[in-house]
């Protein structure tokens, strides 16, 4: 089915999903940039924030305070997982690193499925964003549409935050030397807090968003997990940009695959890493020699 | 001096392979025509020798049934209702429920099976055969169960089929659909209950021919595993053969996609006039969603050959309503059969909550295999097996079934509902009408078309 329609729609189709990856690779990779933690909770927190939303939307019936309050919850989250337990891990190896937050996720998603069961929830998104749009060459879900001005909305705040902030310059510093920001005599622990939960914040966010797309439930954190990885990989590790660009790249080819043949999409995406990795080892944008 | 086969002497144990295999094969056969001779005459009957865990996993007070469902992930919802369905049956078994006595007369008087409680065990699958196979191994070296069962996967169903038949274990899958477990998967020591592709299939084509229209355009929506499959390939040819409807596309999602976009995108442009989605549990849930969201269902007509009903409680009557499918169980069908009734109440007043395909499944299988060990007179797992392949009669919740001796399929009925309008619903779980219930015979294969071949009892 190699039609000009089909074609257009699926690439359309892999912005909406490239969108959705990189905001939550973003806060994936600052994460890893600053703190040099690979996160494995990030699916976990993706899922949570889906749910802290739910219920902020079961009680207020509004979408906006839904998307708030998911948000919000992640953000403390992350900061009491940040001073509870990742700071403890810092000078550990990498390998206690992965196995705290592989544990840390763990418990959150076993925890939801405790307090919620199994059965799948959603979010009524507002009529003004519902519905379906005609957009010519296909008809589609209006909320998709704003799932993309919404995370592009976000995206632009993180950037500003981090190039445009006293706070952002500190943490480009400190990808890139965290060694010497202390020495100048800034608390670097403290902007660790801070970066903690604004990558936790940015999942919640994400996943709260994409509950109206895919119903939430206990387990929708562990399959984006796995494309998240694959996203900071192609992008470059510790790389806002180069998240960005992963995700838009990982989301044509899941969409562009899938029309010609399902079955390929996920095998294509690790092709592409692959592929990635031979030519540049360091991701797209990615830095040689960063710490 | 013995000699191998080359003619030259054996040098280290002075005995030849054709002399050992010769002996052996004599040992064999005397064996053979010895034992039942001996049996009859010198043994009680539990002094069997060894198959599986018997005699060792019914020599005490109980005996052990190993239930292995999902309990994560996509069919989380099916498992823990499976789950449900056991429990109730083995507290009505070991307590002597009346409502058993109903099914069969060998059933519900006394407590117990034979005189034996069953205990049980429960294990997550998480779907995946891997995880399954570990977990039943377990219950079947440790525990001695005496019986395993759950699935909601085929995948798994199939895998475990072969576990059963290498391990000498009775096994009964719960819900799976796949024609390869009753067909070129299908094992001595397994027998399947609930309905599957081919049925489903011929008990919805005609609905939906009928219904929609012939010659249709269809598009298919499709779990990438052997249930997806066959239920596809089954459907298609029902729907091609009986009305002359034309497949335009056929989309394989990966079992627990969550975003179905790209497929929906692909169908959208298929020009198909109607959709046959074949996911199941969650899969279903979320691709019926994001189909109503792309507007696909405001064009195109929805139909389920294999449906979960429960679905309609996560996607709402408003999207269901009209929507034909095939299921196992619906609980309004007490309106029509008294065991049905009789067993909602008691799944109700024990879990507060209506029971679904998987509870009746579960309830159902437990209770034809204490049926065939009481007929048995044994938990000798050969004569069991034979107790069933008698293909006696028995008083489902759903009207009279039996086994098929052949592939171990149960010839039951296949339910045809409809999904309701909103306004039509008399409490907030009525979400189906029942179009039909089809008679489960003519609806089936030849026992041989799907390749079964069943093992040895020993």
């Amino acid at each position: 089915m190699l039609t000009w329609a089909n074609l257009v729609s699926q690439m359309f189709n892999g912005l909406v999903l490239g969108a959705l990856l990189a905001l939550i690779s973003s806060g994936l990779t600052i994460i890893y940039g600053t703190l040099g933690v690979l996160n494995l909770a990030h699916g976990a927190l993706f899922m949570l924030g889906g749910y802290a939303g739910w219920l902020t939307f079961d009680y207020t019936g509004s979408y906006i305070a839904a998307v708030a309050g998911g948000a919000l919850f992640v953000l403390l989250v992350g900061i009491v997982i940040e001073r509870g337990i990742i700071r403890f891990f810092y000078d550990r190896p990498h390998e206690d690193q992965i196995l705290v937050t592989f544990g840390i996720g763990i418990v959150i998603v076993e925890l939801v499925r405790l307090s919620f069961g199994s059965l799948s929830l959603s979010v009524t998104p507002p009529s003004l964003i519902s519905g379906i749009t005609n957009l010519g060459f296909v008809i589609y879900p209006t909320y998709r549409l704003a799932v993309v001005a919404i995370v592009a909305v976000a995206l632009l705040a993180l950037y500003l935050v981090l190039y445009r902030t006293r706070l952002g310059m500190i943490v480009r510093a400190g990808i890139e030397d965290a060694g010497m920001v202390d020495a100048l005599g800034i608390n670097v622990y403290r902007v660790f807090m801070v970066v903690f939960g604004i990558g936790a914040m940015a999942a919640g966010f994400a996943g709260i968003v994409n509950a109206p797309v895919a119903p939430i439930t206990p387990d929708v954190g562990t399959e984006i997990l796995v494309q998240t990885f694959v996203v900071v990989v192609i992008g470059g590790v510790g790389s806002f940009p180069g998240a960005i660009l992963g995700g838009l790249i990982a989301g044509e080819i899941l969409s562009l695959t899938s029309m010609i043949n399902p079955a390929y999409s996920q095998v294509m995406l690790f092709a592409v890493m692959t592929l990635v990795l031979v030519v540049s080892p360091h991701g797209l944008l990615g830095v040689r020699g960063r710490q | 001096m013995a000699q191998d086969s080359s003619g030259r002497p054996d040098r280290t144990t002075g005995v030849t392979r054709r002399s050992v295999l010769l002996g052996g094969a004599t040992l064999a056969a005397g064996t053979a025509l010895l034992s039942p001779v001996v049996m009859r005459n010198a043994f009680a009957q539990d002094k069997k020798a060894p198959v599986g865990n018997y005699p060792a996993g019914s020599e005490g007070d109980s005996v052990f049934v190993g239930i292995c469902t999902p309990r994560t992930g996509t069919y989380a919802a099916q498992g823990e209702d499976e789950i449900k369905g056991y429990q109730l049956a083995f507290e009505h078994i070991n307590n002597g429920n009346e409502m058993l006595s109903k099914m069969s007369p060998n059933l519900g008087k006394k407590k117990g099976v034979l005189g034996k409680q069953i205990a049980h065990g429960v294990a997550d699958s998480e779907a995946k055969p891997n995880t399954a196979v570990q977990a039943q191994t377990r219950f079947i070296n440790q525990n001695k169960a005496m019986m395993i069962t759950g699935s909601v996967s085929s995948a798994v169903a199939v895998a475990i089929n072969k576990l059963a038949e290498r391990e000498k274990t009775i096994y009964l899958p719960c819900i799976t659909g796949s024609n390869d477990t009753t067909g070129k998967d299908c094992s001595r020591y397994s027998f399947r209950s609930c309905f599957y592709a081919e049925t489903a299939a011929n008990a919805i084509a005609p609905v939906l021919i009928k219904n929609l229209g012939k010659n249709k355009k269809v598009a298919f929506l499709t779990p990438d595993y052997t249930y997806g499959h066959t239920v596809r390939e089954s459907t298609q040819k029902a729907l091609e053969q009986q009305g002359g409807w034309q497949a335009v596309t056929n989309q394989l999602s990966p079992l627990g996609t969550t975003d179905f976009s790209s497929y929906l995108l692909n169908i959208a442009n298929s020009g198909a006039d109607v959709v046959v989605n074949i996911n199941f549990g969650r899969d279903a849930v979320l691709s019926i969603k994001q189909a109503k969201q792309f507007g696909i269902l405001d064009s195109m007509k929805l139909a389920i050959p294999y449906l979960a009903p429960f679905v309609a409680e996560e996607v709402g009557a408003d999207t269901m309503q009209g929507v034909f499918a095939g299921t196992d169980y619906w609980w309004t069908l007490e309106d029509k059969f008294e065991l049905a009734k009789m067993f909602n109440k008691a799944f109700r007043d024990k879990y507060n909550t209506y029971p679904e395909w998987g509870a009746a499944e579960a309830y159902l299988q437990v209770a034809m295999w204490a049926d065939a060990v009481e007929r048995a007179g044994s938990f000798y797992p050969p004569d069991v097996i034979k107790a069933y392949e008698k293909g006696e009669k028995f008083e489902s919740l759903t009207g009279p079934v039996h086994f098929r001796a052949e592939d171990h399929q149960l010839v039951r009925p296949v339910t045809i509902v409809q999904g309701k309008k909103p306004g039509d619903m008399k409490t907030d779980n009525d979400y189906f009408s029942i179009v039909e219930t089809v008679d489960g015979g003519p609806l089936m294969q030849k026992p041989d078309a799907f390749g079964c071949k069943l093992g040895d009892y020993t």
